[in-house]
């Protein structure tokens, strides 16, 4: 696997043109804080007050160095810092010439090419910007782990194209491990072929199919027994939404409520997908499915999704959180917590799932939907542990996007009118101020004498 | 014979992205680079900067051994090929040496036009190609001595600038009525003229040369309009043509250059071609142009490997956009696309219509920029000693992006709504 880089990355959305980055990178190359000699440079839209950045982004295939007719542009295979080298450049701004984002530019002070170095692995940028608009981000890191784990799915199983299931499930095996049990009820993660095709399993650990009724009790069992014959070994439920929030619930509320040492993973495509896009009780206020069609009278699904991860928050699980593939460090992190709560008891976790077969949207999208979900507010990221019984955003709920910047990008919502865009847009609200409720006190009552 | 699965003929940009390219997806296959360079390979972009004593000719090497053997290809320099045989995948090289390919690229480059000129032939001439070429020039240039620069583009005013600065009296005798009649209108040509006049560079355009008259080891040069000007140094810099004699009786079909569809195919199969020897479509038109540029070279080079190892995520060939930098005297000026002469602009094809241009001149201030739309679109930019980003301007042109909304913002501060535009294509 390809060896990926840390990387500066920019929120245009929390830049407020302070201008601190500017100085901050003028002064630790010269010590002078004359912008003329700054590596990075932020732009202001003078109509909506949006700033742009122009800066080196340390391309994994930088055609800077492709085109540098003198050897002096060379990407550091550690680092993945594009490094100039003065004592070759001749000065011929052919790199100019070949960065789309003014990354490297003509210095008319010292009369030469400056570049971001990344200040040697600690930016002077980012510790200056004091909104936060400047990460020094470590996903590359997270990926070069994650990466030197075993992929526990084989290769060829057979997804729709995009399938975000397919990448959840392949991402989860590789954190749980192999010394696992994998439940894999009826769905979309038995269907492309988890549970076997021919007599022989897609996984590279004992997996089985359980009923859509008994997955959490089925897995519960063989807790129990290897539990009697001392082993310890994972138990994990990799289940639709449909075999968790409907038909699947008795068992899974069952086994919550006698806090089995399961971890339990709904993944959430809002649909009954794999047999043809169906409605689920998950599935969204105003979603077109097979069952909740668009037409002269009915305008989609006329109920809102039942808030899945809050009841099983409700159970005091060990643990409960939410997810979303456009965040997987997030994802990552949670799933260690999972592992090490289901020594005690249930882990829950409810991963956001965009469908682009069911949902109606490129595969392409899939991230950009993932993402805009959390961004909107529709999907909030957070978790709730039995020891503290409180609820905790991972992520700020603070300044969402308004909840069209979600909805335009899926065809299952192109029919709505503004009526149900704004129900939408109020029950994310009302969704958002239930949540923070439980941020703000202890979900369960004991444990608020406790701390009293 | 030797066998190979990949033959790459030239070594540098082209030759060199391809490699790259190739080595992406196809971890295994062997590869073998012939170069007829004596020496490991380099960029002829660099050459002036070598002549002018910026680059160490030393240091200019673009790969070294040790990049090959880790990469397990076969380099071969000081070989020149004489010969392909396409019925048999097989290439001749001056040796005798005979290689079998899969698939063969042909990057061989351009060598410099040599005017038919009475006398030329018989005079002590440089042309500015190699890296011998440059370290020749150097070697003979000597302080106080006179030279004639013949050709007013890119490498003549190059070598012009470096040869004055190494104390030389230098003379440019172009036949064009400008200089830098590729890239650079007349009025931004004017300024790039009076800073080599300011810097003690006779230029003369419009001046065709009727006979050259060699001595001892000095020359003299006549032109139409009766002057005669003698030299110790002559050079021509009258432009290039491809390397492509080796191609007679092969069957690869060529116009100016080798023919290439938008994978960098040539006419015969197994054969590729990239780089300045290719002859491919033009961005603006249907037309199959010759655009020996550098970025255009390393591009080609990258869709002819990446298609040769059968890469799927190869992507057609957008069409060559002419382009370049151009540093001369501590100014600096850039021009990309259709932003040439009045005269280029009225040679668009049809279709082409709505153009608006946008410009600044300014002698005074030694500043110049223009900027060329077709409706929204922007279809070229030059300049002179302004802070627009030729990168950023490329990428718009390249993409077609819309400039609608923002147009009238663009026009008047290019810098910023170009970086603002193109930030937002990133997260």
């Amino acid at each position: 696997m390809g060896k990926s880089y840390k990387t500066i990355a920019f929120h245009p959305e929390k830049c407020n043109g302070c201008n601190d980055c500017i100085e901050a990178c003028a002064r630790i190359k010269t010590e002078m804080n004359a912008p003329v000699h700054s590596r990075v440079n932020v732009v202001k839209d003078p109509d909506d007050a949006v700033f742009g950045i122009s800066l080196c982004r340390q391309c994994g295939d930088p055609e800077c160095v492709m085109n540098c007719p003198a050897g002096a542009l060379i990407k550091d295979e550690n680092t993945g810092v594009i490094q100039w080298d003065e004592t070759k450049c001749v000065g011929c701004l052919i790199c100019t010439l070949s960065c789309p984002y003014a990354g490297i530019t003509y210095n008319t002070e010292t009369q030469e090419v400056m570049k971001c170095d990344q200040c040697g692995g600690d930016p002077a940028c980012v510790k200056a910007c004091k909104p936060g608009a400047l990460e020094f981000n470590n996903a590359a890191e997270l990926f070069n782990a994650w990466g030197n784990l075993e992929d526990l799915f084989v290769p060829g199983i057979s997804a729709c194209l995009g399938c975000n299931s397919e990448l959840l499930m392949r991402h989860t095996l590789r954190r749980v491990g192999p010394n696992t049990v994998l439940a894999t009820p009826p769905g979309c993660i038995a269907g492309i072929g988890s549970v076997g095709v021919n007599g022989f399993t897609a996984t590279k650990t004992p997996v089985f199919h359980p009923l859509l009724t008994n997955t959490a009790s089925m897995l519960a069992g063989a807790r129990r027994y290897y539990n009697r014959i001392g082993r310890d070994v994972t138990m994990l439920a990799l289940a639709g939404d449909g075999g968790t929030a409907d038909v699947g619930f008795q068992s899974l509320s069952g086994a919550a409520e006698r806090g089995e040492q399961i971890i339990y993973i709904c993944i959430d495509n809002e649909g009954y997908m794999n047999t043809g896009v169906q409605r689920s009780s998950t599935t969204p206020y105003g979603s077109w499915t097979t069952t909740t069609p668009v037409g002269s009278v009915l305008r989609g699904k006329t109920q809102d999704a039942k808030p899945m991860p809050i009841l099983m928050m409700m159970h005091n699980c060990e643990y409960v959180a939410t997810a979303s593939t456009a965040f997987m460090d997030d994802y990552y992190e949670k799933l260690a917590k999972a592992i090490a709560a289901a020594k005690k008891g249930m882990a829950y976790l409810h991963v956001f799932s965009p469908c682009p077969t069911g949902w109606r949207f490129s595969p392409s999208e899939l991230i950009e939907v993932s993402r805009k979900g959390v961004e909107t507010n529709i999907v909030p990221l957070w978790e709730y542990s039995k020891d503290t019984a409180r609820l905790q955003f991972t992520r700020s709920v603070d300044n969402p996007l308004p909840v069209q910047d979600y909805l335009k990008l899926i065809g299952k919502f192109k029919h709505l009118d503004a009526a149900q865009i704004d129900h939408i847009q109020k029950s994310v609200k009302r969704g958002v101020e239930r949540l923070e409720k439980f941020a703000r006190v202890d979900a369960f009552e004991n444990n608020q004498e406790e701390a009293a | 014979m030797s066998q190979t699965k990949y033959l790459i003929i030239g070594s540098s940009h082209a030759g060199l992205s391809a490699l790259d390219a190739i080595r992406m997806y196809d971890q295994e296959g062997p590869i073998t680079i012939v170069t007829r360079e004596n020496s490991l390979p380099y960029s002829p972009t660099v050459l002036p900067y070598v002549l002018s004593g910026q680059a160490n000719p030393d240091r200019v090497f673009l790969r070294d051994l040790a990049y090959f053997k880790e990469n397990g290809v076969k380099f071969i320099n000081g070989s020149a090929v004489v010969g392909v045989k396409p019925a048999a995948n097989s290439v001749t090289l001056d040796s005798g040496d005979e290689i079998q390919y899969e698939k063969l690229l042909l990057a061989t480059g351009s060598a410099p036009k040599v005017p038919d000129i009475p006398g030329l032939k018989d005079a002590p001439w440089h042309v500015l190609r190699t890296l011998e070429d440059a370290l020749r020039i150097r070697a003979n240039a000597q302080e106080g001595q006179a030279a004639i620069i013949l050709g007013a583009g890119l490498i003549g005013m190059h070598a012009a600038q470096d040869l004055a600065k190494a104390g030389l009296q230098v003379t440019v005798v172009a036949t064009t009525p400008q200089v830098m009649g590729q890239y650079f209108d007349d009025e931004a040509a004017s300024l790039i003229e009076r800073v080599f006049v300011d810097n003690g560079v006779k230029v003369l355009t419009g001046s065709p040369v009727t006979h050259v008259t060699s001595s001892d080891n000095a020359c003299a040069v006549s032109l139409e309009n009766g002057l005669d000007i003698s030299a110790d140094l002559l050079l021509v810099a009258k432009g290039v043509n491809a390397c492509m004699d080796y191609l007679d009786g092969s069957d690869v079909a060529t116009g100016d250059g080798v023919l290439v569809d938008d994978k960098m195919r040539t006419s015969v199969e197994n054969i590729w071609a990239a780089g300045d020897i290719a002859q491919g479509s033009s961005f603006f038109d249907s037309a199959k142009i010759m655009n020996g540029i550098l970025p255009d070279a390393s591009e080609q080079g990258r869709i002819a490997g990446m298609d040769m190892a059968e890469d799927p995520a190869v992507q057609p060939y957008m069409g060559g956009i002419s382009m370049n930098t151009y540093n001369f005297f501590n100014n600096r000026a850039f021009a990309i696309g259709m932003c040439g002469t009045s005269g280029k602009l009225a040679c668009l094809p049809c279709g082409l219509d709505n153009l608006g241009i946008d410009k600044m001149f300014s002698p005074s201030s030694m500043r110049y920029q223009k900027l060329v739309f077709q409706r929204d679109n922007l279809l070229g930019a030059a300049s002179i000693n302004t802070d627009i980003d030729p990168g950023v301007m490329l990428q718009i042109i390249r993409r077609r992006i819309d400039l609608g909304g923002v147009k009238e913002r663009f026009a008047s501060n290019p810098m910023d709504t170009g970086r603002l535009v193109m930030s937002s294509t990133w997260r």
